[in-house]
């Protein structure tokens, strides 16, 4: 050992000195582990934080605890058989993940799907973002001290979570889309259902913003706090709320549409400042779009009653040879799946583009400088989900 | 030309009496309804040599471009991985492909050139054009970093070094990022055994010891502080 005072380890704030009187705290930088055990880092995150008194003076997350060789088990299953397991990526939004998939499995069949199919689709996706942002506002709020608004949205989700059960019979792993379509039509009465939670959600939108938005402890969290602005974003590769909160109105629903999106009326939410607080209310606003999206599909689908919820799809799934990208517009950001076929009835590469793994890698550039404390709020709004991070 | 549709059969039955007025039967739009009529065609790889972005890079960077195939859609360039930093220097500086999208690599177990390392960029100035580049590295060998270029390939670089074993030359902090230090061998590529024990030890005993752990004298040993 040197003779120089050092940290024990990570994680201990206690300083080993031989032969001497320790030295003052607050004469020198202390290593700190953050999780991965932590209630507000939302799974099974490390971040190595050194800290000059409370200030970070640079963060380094450790990830990995999750990595389950998802991508690897792809190439060992059939084509159909690989949807299930895309839910368990971003385990609170299944229906994007499933979707993803299935998009770039039909980019390759060349297949088209009947409108039907398709605006179903974009309303189990809307469904799922309203879910996963709600999960995301009662934790992100409970994080900062806010108690209250987590109870509030667990109401919300649950009645999200009983429509998807009572479409699918799945409530967080839904398997709920298939390649070249749907597993099964609407139930009956199912709109109707929708349309009871979806018509007085709005009210439910403005309680959450009259318990935070003009909060003067949240605001005063949030303010400020973790700016990325977009030229940062996009060499970070960030995108989804963060990205539109720095201002930029770029939302893959508009850039490269895919479904039904061109015929559906929304708006793109901006931020201004790029920080946490444009972030939470770009999220606030999206889920009013989101509800303007289900109320239009809700009343396409009733406009044109119709049976047909899949395309023309092949008996056995073999795409031709070669490679092909789809993504969608994930509750976090873009996810996109690779994939690369030989011809055969397994792909040979399947590759996740996940939102979540890239956004986290701006996280030190974001908290460096704040206080420990800003470090949750930063976590929190750039909404990382564990399991898509490690895959 | 396409088939007839079953439609259009009994119109061209009673044949000799058209046969008079030539302008009549000269006009069917025929053509148009078969094209929804077939199942799904699974679509074919097209030459993309002539696409203005590949065209560009091709005179701006020579000998880069070796290959270009568009396939439902997309461009994929084929690029001399000794080219390639300045290849992609060329397309975010001047064609604007500012954002990474994402950055991967195949294992083609029996093939040369084993890996491909693959590229999707993204540009937001052109209306969100994407195209993909692609480069052939050997077992072994290195790939020059594009970590310079755009920031967002740090960790994706790290997992295709953590999951395919492909090393980044000139990379900031090249260390596993999904598996644990002292992981045995690169689990996504394809000669991986899936089953047994501490699997990685038995295709590489010399760089990883039963056991776990790095061996002593291997530069991933020094680990996380």
């Amino acid at each position: 050992m040197s003779e120089t005072p050092k940290p024990v380890s990570p994680g201990t704030a206690a300083v080993v000195v031989e032969g001497g009187q320790p030295p003052l705290l607050g004469l020198q930088e202390m290593e700190l582990n953050f999780g991965p055990q932590h209630p507000s880092t939302h799974g099974v995150l490390r971040i190595v934080i050194r800290v000059d008194g409370e200030k970070i003076v640079s963060a380094r997350p450790d990830i990995g605890y999750l990595h389950r060789g998802t991508e690897k088990l792809f190439e060992s299953e059939t084509y159909p058989m690989v949807i299930p397991h895309t839910d368990r990526m971003d385990y609170v939004a299944a229906a994007t993940n499933n979707h993803a998939y299935c998009l770039v499995v039909e980019k390759l069949l060349g297949i088209e799907l009947p409108k039907r199919a398709q605006y179903i689709r974009v309303l189990l996706d809307e469904l799922q973002r309203l879910s996963s942002h709600l999960l995301w506002l009662g934790s992100c709020a409970m994080d900062l001290g806010a108690i209250t608004p987590f109870f509030y949205v667990f109401r919300e989700r649950e009645a999200i979570l009983d429509i998807f059960e009572d479409y699918c019979g799945a409530r967080l792993t839904l398997n709920c889309m298939r390649i070249g379509g749907l597993p099964a039509d609407l139930p009956a009465g199912w709109t109707q259902k929708v349309h009871d939670f979806i018509e007085p959600f709005v009210d439910r939108v403005n309680e959450y913003e009259d318990l935070l938005t003009e909060n003067r402890i949240f605001r005063d969290r949030m303010i400020g706090i973790g700016v990325l602005p977009v030229d940062r974003c996009i060499e970070w590769g960030v995108t989804g709320p963060a990205l539109r909160g720095a201002g930029m109105a770029w939302d893959i629903r508009r850039a490269i549409p895919y479904e039904c999106y061109p015929e559906i009326e929304f708006d793109i939410p901006v931020g201004r400042n790029a920080d946490t607080y444009d972030r939470y209310l770009v999220r606030m606003a999206e889920m009013r779009q989101s509800r303007r999206i289900i109320q239009q599909c809700l009343a396409w689908l009733e406009k044109n009653p119709g049976t047909e919820f899949r395309g023309k799809v092949p008996r056995v799934i073999k795409p031709p040879a070669g490679e092909a990208y789809a993504a969608v517009e994930a509750p976090k950001g873009e996810l996109g799946f690779y994939l690369v076929s030989n011809g055969g009835n397994k792909p040979y590469r399947l590759r996740v583009r996940p939102p979540s793994f890239i956004n986290l890698q701006a996280l030190p550039e974001m908290v460096t400088g704040h206080l420990v404390s800003d470090l949750v709020a930063v976590i929190g709004t750039i909404d990382i989900v564990l399991g898509e991070v490690d895959r | 030309m396409t088939d007839e549709t079953p439609k259009d059969q009994p119109v061209p039955a009673p044949e000799p009496k058209p046969a008079g007025d030539a302008p009549k039967p000269a006009s069917p739009p025929a053509p148009a309804k078969p094209a929804a009529a077939p199942a799904p065609k699974p679509p074919a790889p097209a030459d993309a040599s002539g696409h203005p972005v590949v065209a560009a890079l091709a005179a701006a960077v020579p000998g880069a471009v070796q290959k270009a195939t568009s396939f439902v859609g997309e461009v994929t360039v084929e690029v001399d991985p000794a080219k390639l930093v300045e290849a992609c220097r060329y397309l975010k500086s001047e064609q604007k492909f500012d954002y990474l999208v994402d950055l991967t690599a195949v294992d083609w177990k029996d093939r040369q050139p084993r890996f491909d390392v693959v590229y999707w960029l993204h540009s937001f100035p052109k209306k969100s054009e994407r195209i993909r580049l692609k480069a052939k590295v050997a077992d072994g060998a290195p790939c020059p970093t594009v970590t310079g270029i755009w920031l967002t390939a740090n960790w994706m670089e790290r997992e295709v070094f953590d999951l395919f074993g492909i090393p980044f030359d000139g990379h900031p902090d090249l260390r596993r990022i999904l598996t644990w230090d002292g992981f045995n061998g690169h689990p996504f590529r394809k000669d991986f055994p899936l089953e047994g024990i501490d699997t990685g030890a038995a295709i590489y005993p010399d760089r990883f010891p039963e056991g776990g752990g790095p061996s002593p004298n291997d530069s991933n040993r020094k680990v996380v502080s």
